[in-house]
């Protein structure tokens, strides 16, 4: 077998080109994504071992480093669902009367929009029964 | 020579040791040259003036001069371009340097060898399959404007190969099929006159195939005649899990 050129890829073989490392950006967030759903997981289990359990979380949240640690996951979030709102319209073409929606409008209307409608039921929901 | 040169690194390498004054085991290595500037130059004008002036032994394919043909694909600093339309002026005055496409084993200077790819075109039937071929005289199979709109973008393909030395799949994966070759079959499989898609299942859905892709991306953004094969390939999935459902729904059906 000939040896191919540029081969084999080393295990930093994204750091060489821009568009490499836009896609290990892309692909890492979702690891922030991963380590909130095993938060929350936690305080799940903290509300079934009582109130105790449950208050001291709220109190592990409350510490500057919670709160910085969750503004970090949070962006990593926006920023992979970002990604995937944009490359939807790749992956499904949408077309009205046969004519092909461009990519914005597309990912506009099957991401962002549908994405704000949701969240914005979720905050009225929660901000009614919080208050 | 004019006043202004640009200097050409130029990846060299000839196995049989070739005119080039080196053994097979010296290995690749590049060698500069100064070549003449001028504003409408390509790459492949300064690879030619090269040639012709400095080094007749320097190798590399190219014919049409005007991204039709697709066999001037080399790395252009790095990024895989047709040299015919990489422009001088848009790297002047630094250097330029050109390899042969990365991911693909190397014959000599920047030719590489297309075999592996050809064998993975084949491989997914780029043709149009009939279950029951109508005979000439009954006329061509017809289709719609919007018929033809539906896979025309796919089938302007020029098998410049750009897009597998973009992808890091084809680097990891030797067997991938890659980005052309899988727009090509989704282009077949969307086209109203082809009724093949079954022929080709296996092999699209195959590890080696649409579902080796990790949808980096690049590919689409080199591709010179915008076929987007990301997008195809993503395409290839969706028509994937909704086959692998109708036949887990309806193992009756016949597709
Ligand atoms: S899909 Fe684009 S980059 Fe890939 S071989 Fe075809 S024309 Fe070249
Ligand atoms: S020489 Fe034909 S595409 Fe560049």
């Amino acid at each position: 077998m000939k040896q191919r050129y540029g081969t084999p890829l080393g295990p930093t073989w994204f750091l060489g080109r821009a568009a490499y490392r836009r896609f290990m950006a892309r692909e890492a967030t979702a690891f922030a994504m991963a380590v909130f759903l095993v938060y929350l997981l936690l305080w799940l289990r903290s509300l079934g071992q009582g109130y105790t359990a449950y208050g001291q979380m709220i109190e592990l949240a409350k510490h500057p480093i919670s709160v910085f640690v969750h503004g970090l996951i949070f962006g990593a979030v926006l920023y992979h669902s970002a990604t995937w709102f944009n490359l939807t319209p790749k992956i499904m073409p949408m077309y009205v009367a046969e004519e092909k929606v461009p990519d914005f409008w597309a990912a506009i209307i099957m991401g962002y929009l549908p994405c704000v409608a949701v969240t914005t039921v979720v905050l009225w929901a929660v901000l009614r029964s919080a208050g | 020579m004019p006043d202004t040169t640009i200097t050409l690194d130029v990846f060299r390498f000839q196995p049989d040791g070739g005119g080039h004054a080196r053994r097979s085991t010296d290995g690749p290595t590049f060698k500069a040259y100064r070549v003449p500037y001028h504003e409408h130059w390509v790459v492949l004008d300064a690879l030619n003036w090269i040639k012709d002036e400095l080094d007749g032994t320097l190798s590399y394919r190219w014919s049409c001069r005007m991204g039709v043909c697709g066999s001037c694909g080399m790395m252009v600093n790095g990024v895989p371009k047709l040299t015919c339309a990489a422009f001088l002026k848009d790297y002047y005055p630094g250097t330029i340097r050109v390899e042969p496409l990365t991911y693909f084993a190397v014959e000599r200077d920047l030719i590489v060898d297309m075999d592996g790819f050809l064998g993975k075109l084949k491989s997914v039937k780029p043709w149009l399959i009939r279950e029951n071929e109508k005979p000439v005289d009954e006329g061509e199979y017809l289709q719609s404007p919007n018929e033809l709109a539906s896979f025309k973008q796919y089938s302007m393909c020029i098998n410049c190969l750009l897009c597998y030395a973009a992808c890091p799949v084809v680097g990891a994966e030797e067997d991938f099929i890659g980005p052309a070759a899988l727009a090509i079959a989704q282009r077949y499989n969307l086209d109203s006159r082809d009724q093949g898609a079954a022929e080709r299942a296996d092999a699209l859905s195959a590890d080696e195939g649409a579902w080796g892709c990790t949808f980096v991306g690049e590919c689409s953004e080199v591709c010179p005649k915008n076929v987007d094969p990301a997008g195809a390939i993503q395409r290839v999935k969706v028509d994937n899990v909704k086959d692998w459902y109708r036949k887990l729904l309806m193992p009756w059906g016949h597709r």
